[in-house]
């Protein structure tokens, strides 16, 4: 498998001395899906603000494929915990931004926009208002926005943790489905160990003050995987080997504030 | 991917409109209190025996009006020609400034100050001055009600500008958007509402600046607008002809503020939370 991009001892500190993420050494691999998870405050987003070139790093380097320190503007994807669509703009329009901006006029850009929302099931809603959507819907707009210019490297911020149980396991079986269907690769941020288990090839446990990798677990599951494995005894056994990886990293961000207190 | 079978667009009227939304009654109950508001005060005037240089009727006052309105009309006219060459100049000045102090922190701290003075300062203190520092009474007049509608429109714009949301001003900088493309698509978009906002309040106070600063000045002679009737007025004891031209500042002022609701409406009906009127 290629190598997509390369962290290699990157550190983020803020301008108020936070130190958010030490040290950071991890290679990603071309179509991997990398889940990052981790308490709050362990430098999960701020790992991939810092891919994404959204702030700059502190210390260390991260290198893209072929040793280019910069990517192309479309070659990434992100999509944040909020839908984060325009509200004055129709469905169509937010999902046209990315092709707008690189200079593609909405004539060119129909096809493309029509194909994307279909992709998300959204076919028919081109011409709404987010307003008039729900939030599972809302969020699918954005992913298909994100996915409109075909990124190569998609990041996600924490997606579907403001949404129900239900709307969150459709999004789930559907972000695997473009993901295999697409060939991207994607980082995902999330709490939730279940669906860090769910969807990743690997899983970053980090620990909290300062950030940092604690573990880097393969999930050795064969795709697609259906809602009928979150049942099985091999996914059970998934979840409580990460979990007990999340409790040692809750453990050591104890450890570091007893230390500092 | 499936039909998910999630809640998609409110089935229009389901339930029905609530009858305090309904446009007919929107319309008709303010027109109703305002009709009924008229007769309490013609009857209070009748039954009371009010003499119409104290209080005068509706009924006068209207009879009034349509017997005085070839003189009035002039005074109406050059009250709406400042009023509102001064929003316009107000609208203009308020958002290029606000675009160059969003665009650039040193040019806030530059002049925000004087923006600041000149909000703070009443006009009916500056006004004095300024007729004596500007040569024609129009272009004074015209400052003055400049200066009063100036800074709603500055300072909301402003506020309009950098209240976009800081995600979609990431996913900008992702995709690498032109300031240009930046302002067009996103910061003008999210200023709007604010602008708007501010054009509510710049509206009304642009006549309330045209009418008081022609009070200070006292003006007279040909060009000169309502202020100025309702002075004459005064001074010859004409108390229906002074409600017959106060009834036309008012006319104005609620012109201008049903023009700017309809405005707001067409403009930010469709996505603004401050325009919905839909069951949620």
């Amino acid at each position: 498998m290629d190598t997509l991009l390369e962290l290699a001892d990157v550190g983020k500190r803020y301008g108020n001395g936070t130190l958010a993420v030490q040290s950071l050494s991890l290679a990603i691999g071309e179509h991997e899906f990398v889940s990052f998870l981790g308490p709050s405050g362990c430098g999960k987003s701020t790992v991939l603000r810092l891919i994404a070139g959204l702030s700059p790093v502190s210390q260390g380097t991260i290198t893209w494929r072929g040793g280019a320190p910069h990517r192309d503007a479309h070659a990434l994807g992100f999509v944040f915990q909020e839908p984060t669509l325009m509200p004055w703009a129709t469905v169509f329009d937010n999902v046209w931004l990315p092709l707008r901006l690189a200079g593609r006029p909405r004539a060119a850009a129909r096809a493309g926009v029509a194909a994307a929302l279909a992709n998300v099931g959204l076919a028919e809603f081109a011409g709404a208002y987010p307003r008039e959507l729900s939030g599972g819907m809302k969020m699918r707009v954005s992913i298909a926005r994100t996915m409109v210019s075909r990124p190569r490297l998609l990041l996600l911020d924490e997606p579907f943790a403001a949404l129900d149980e239900m709307t969150r396991f459709r999004l789930n079986d559907d972000t695997l489905a473009l993901w295999q269907a697409q060939r991207f690769t994607a980082l995902f941020v999330t709490h939730s160990v279940y669906e860090a288990v769910y969807l990743s090839k690997r899983i970053v446990v980090m620990a909290a003050r300062p950030g940092r990798m604690l573990a880097d677990i393969h999930v050795d599951e064969p795709y697609p995987r259906q809602a009928g494995w979150r049942a099985t005894a091999r996914y059970n056994a998934l979840c409580v080997q990460v979990s007990q990886a999340l409790q040692a990293a809750s453990a050591a961000q104890a450890d570091a504030g007893a230390g500092h207190g | 991917m499936a039909e998910r079978g999630e809640p998609g667009r409110a089935a229009p009227g389901a339930g029905g409109t609530p009858l305090v939304r309904r446009r007919w009654v929107r319309i008709a109950v303010p027109l109703a209190a305002f009709l009924l508001a008229l007769a309490a005060w013609e009857a209070v005037v009748r039954i009371a025996q009010i003499p119409h240089y104290i209080l005068p009727a509706p009924s006068l006052i209207a009879a009034t009006l349509r017997d005085n309105f070839g003189s009035l009309l002039p005074s109406w006219l050059y009250t709406l020609k400042i009023t509102f060459l001064a929003l316009l100049l107000a609208v203009a000045g308020g958002v290029l400034l606000a675009l160059v102090i969003a665009l650039n922190e040193w040019v806030e701290l530059g002049l925000f100050p004087f923006a600041v003075v000149l909000q703070v300062t009443p006009v009916i203190a500056i006004a004095p001055l300024i007729i004596i520092f500007v040569p024609s009474t129009t272009a004074a007049l015209l400052l003055c009600a400049w200066i009063v509608a100036f800074f709603p429109i500055l300072s909301n714009t402003v506020i309009g500008l950098r209240s976009a949301d800081l995600n979609l001003r990431d996913l900008y900088r992702l995709y690498r958007a032109s300031p240009w493309q930046t302002l067009r698509l996103l910061l003008i978009p999210s200023a709007m509402p604010y602008f708007i906002a501010g054009l509510k309040v710049a509206g009304g106070l642009s006549l309330i600046g045209a009418v008081v600063a022609e009070f200070t000045a006292g003006a007279a002679g040909k060009e000169t607008g309502l202020a100025s009737r309702i002075l004459e007025a005064s001074f010859r004891t004409e108390i229906p002809k002074m409600f017959a031209a106060l009834v036309l500042v008012s006319l104005t002022g609620i012109a201008i503020h049903l023009a700017f609701n309809l405005l707001s409406r067409l403009v930010l009906g469709h996505w603004h939370e401050s325009e919905s009127r839909g069951e949620r």
